[in-house]
């Protein structure tokens, strides 16, 4: 993907030294739990434990780990399908995302949402939408609400560098910026929209300019980066709170894996895929964290241990869970209890 | 009692579940600072303020989003649509998120939503403006949609629906904006789903819904004067349908004519009478009938509309049909 290299980033001196032991620490928490818990999911999938559509995170965690430990408790979060690594993030149980992905009763969407519909309203995750776009005016709504009832939190809304050609994208940001909504727009940029690169899709390949149409505050960030997401993320929240609006943040990130588990992923190098690998958002952190001695290796190795174990303690729950029972079918259609059903 | 037109009923509808609702917020092309495109919100701006009477750009797909993402969020918006035909751009909103969200996130996210608007013909305005959607919408599960035909019905139906913790479709229609009909001073609220007798009659049942149903009147009415007694039921509500006043009415007429605007294939017209063929057939003396709108866009042509519409002469005839007159 040619547009990662020309991003702006923030010198990494810079700012490690802004963020504490603690932070650092999370954020290797978080970022390996979401990659292992992918990881199992991929081999779930080969067995066929796991069906449907199912998009991995692995490479792009930093996306999600920067923006929850910049953000505060009770800010929304929506994205698209691509969702189980951010409600981890959020704190979400695993074992009631694992089984959703198995169907199961447990899961947290009932076993109705599956992976691409996973849905915590606990930990104000809001899904897991799975028309390309579709989250994008839904966010805005969402910021909407905390704007109208005066709360002070915010709306962060991730798409992927193929939802942008999209006119909900436009028109939601026009609707954003005139209103002042207080709402984070992230363009997970993993350079595909499935095989189709960002630079068949458009002239315009630097994403982040899209919201210079609308005059909202727009900026490339290093996706690969879970510092200078925090960051970028920090300011955008700051402007919402303060009233200012919407702000555009493109993550300039990648996916390792193929689109969905079904896709190969013939139509990029290995090479390219080699050099993102290069820059892994937890390899990085891994490294400030040893050089800083923040933690020896022998702790993060612990660490690393314990988060298998708690996804392999998911996968267990999923498994004895059971699948809902035949009447759920009929179940959450309407918020009316007693709504008169054709039966034929 | 005082006769109020159409739009102030529902204008009065609105109002009053704004004073009583904070949560409860009007958002849609024109409907503040030019009072409506049909004026149905005329001086809510000034009563209400901005912030929740509220213009739009010309964006359906992006503002009917909005106002579902912010009532998974506390709030219940009314979304007005200028006509229905331009929901359409907005299709994807409603079936894919309005209607789903509830199941697919596992009960955890309602949507309590009203979108409203005008629906169907509304003079010569050609096959873009003409359309019938309620059946589209009908079609989805999650959903509900009303279609009232007087102001008294469009005022208690209104503050249900507003009430309502389902994605609700309601719709109106350009052509009855300025009827007036009688609506009491008091509060009162009609609940959704329950069809209405319109007129009484034991010859045959003529259902209808809408704005169209004064065709269905006014065949009656013509059919009085040859002697036959006919029962004019309003749905009110096409999802859901109340399939029992339909069948009851049937048992005591023993035929049926379904008068409707849309287009036939897969109309409110096809499922209600798989329904009562299913569940009244021995109480069938003749055929059902119905009167939809040709299967043809609307035109512009005044001779040409006349044609295509459903009619009152289409309507007697098919009474006469189905009571072998
Ligand atoms: C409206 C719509 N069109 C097509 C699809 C099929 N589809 C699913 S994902 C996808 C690619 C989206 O890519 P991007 O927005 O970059 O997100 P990423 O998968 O890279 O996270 C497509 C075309 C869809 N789900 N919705
Ligand atoms: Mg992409």
């Amino acid at each position: 993907m040619a547009t990662a290299t020309k991003t702006k980033t923030q010198s990494k001196k810079d700012t490690a030294k802004k963020f504490d032991k603690e932070t650092y620490l999370t954020w290797f928490e978080s970022m390996l739990m979401m990659r292992r818990f992918e990881e199992k999911s991929g081999q779930l999938y080969g067995q066929q434990k796991i069906r449907g559509f199912c998009h991995l995170y692995i490479g792009q965690e930093a996306c999600a780990a920067g923006a929850v430990s910049a953000l505060e408790r009770g800010d929304k979060y929506i994205t698209a399908y691509r969702d189980h690594a951010h409600p981890l993030a959020l704190g979400s149980d695993p074992g009631r995302i694992m089984a959703e992905l198995y169907g199961k009763e447990t899961g947290l969407s009932r076993g109705k949402g599956g992976s691409m519909h996973i849905f915590d309203k606990e930990n104000n995750f809001v899904g897991g939408h799975g028309i390309v776009g579709g989250q994008i005016p839904l966010g805005t709504g969402l910021a909407f609400a905390e704007k109208y009832n005066k709360t002070g939190k915010l709306c962060i809304c991730y798409l992927g560098d193929g939802a942008v050609r999209q006119g909900s994208f436009h028109e939601s940001l026009n609707l954003a910026m005139t209103w002042k909504l207080p709402v984070i727009f992230v363009i997970e940029n993993n350079g595909y929209a499935m095989g189709t690169s960002v630079q068949r899709t458009s002239n315009v390949t630097e994403l982040y300019k899209l919201g210079e149409a609308f005059d909202i505050p727009s900026e490339p960030v290093d996706g690969m980066s879970v510092e200078a997401v925090h960051e970028s993320v920090s300011r955008a929240a700051e402007r919402a709170r303060k009233g200012e609006g919407a702000t555009l943040l493109e993550f300039r990130t990648y996916r390792y894996k193929g689109h969905s588990m079904s896709d190969p992923a013939k139509y990029r190098t290995k090479d390219e895929v080699e050099e993102y690998k290069r820059k892994d958002p937890i390899e990085q952190v891994r490294e400030t964290i040893l050089a800083k001695k923040y933690a020896t290796e022998e702790e993060l190795l612990n660490i690393d241990k314990k988060i298998k174990k708690t996804v392999e303690e998911s996968v267990a729950f999923a498994e004895q869970s059971e699948f809902p029972p035949v009447e759920q079918a009929m179940e959450d259609i309407y918020a009316q209890s007693d709504y008169p059903f054709i039966v034929d | 009692m005082r006769t109020i037109q159409f739009r102030e009923a529902l204008r009065e509808a609105m109002s009053e579940e704004m004073r009583r609702d904070k949560s409860v917020y009007l958002m849609g092309e024109e409907v503040a600072e030019y009072n409506g495109a049909y004026k149905v919100s005329q001086g809510m701006l000034e009563e209400f303020g901005p912030d929740r009477i509220i213009d739009t750009p010309i964006a359906e797909l992006g503002f009917t989003g909005l106002g579902i993402g912010s009532a998974m969020n506390g709030l219940r918006p009314i979304i007005e649509f200028m006509t229905f035909n331009f929901s359409l751009v907005a299709i994807d909103q409603i079936i894919n998120s309005a209607a789903k969200m509830l199941y697919m996130s596992g009960g955890q996210y309602n949507v309590p939503i009203v979108f409203r608007g005008a629906t169907g013909n509304a003079g010569m305005l050609s096959a873009q403006h003409s359309q019938n959607f309620e059946n589209w919408y009908a079609n989805t599960p999650g959903l509900k949609v009303l279609i009232p035909s007087n102001p008294y019905d469009a005022k208690g139906l209104l503050k249900s629906a507003i009430r309502d913790d389902d994605p609700v479709i309601f719709m109106e229609s350009e052509v009855m904006y300025g009827e007036k009909g009688e609506v009491p001073e008091e509060e009162y609220l009609i609940p959704i789903g329950v069809a209405d007798v319109k007129r009484e009659g034991k010859d045959v049942t003529i259902v209808s819904f809408g704005k169209i149903i004064k065709v269905a009147l006014e065949a009656a009415r013509e059919l009085e004067k040859e002697g036959i007694s006919a029962e004019v039921i309003d749905l009110r509500t096409v999802r859901p349908i109340d399939y029992a006043a339909i069948v009851n009415s049937v048992k005591k007429t023993n035929r049926l004519v379904i008068v409707e605007e849309a287009w036939p294939l897969a109309a409110i017209s096809s499922e209600i009478t798989y329904h009562v063929q299913k569940n009244a057939f021995d109480y069938l003396d003749a055929p059902i009938q119905r009167v939809n709108s040709l299967d043809a866009p609307l035109p512009y042509a005044p001779n040409l509309i006349d044609v295509i519409l459903p009619s009152v002469k289409r309507t007697v005839e098919s009474v006469k049909s189905v009571t072998y007159r």
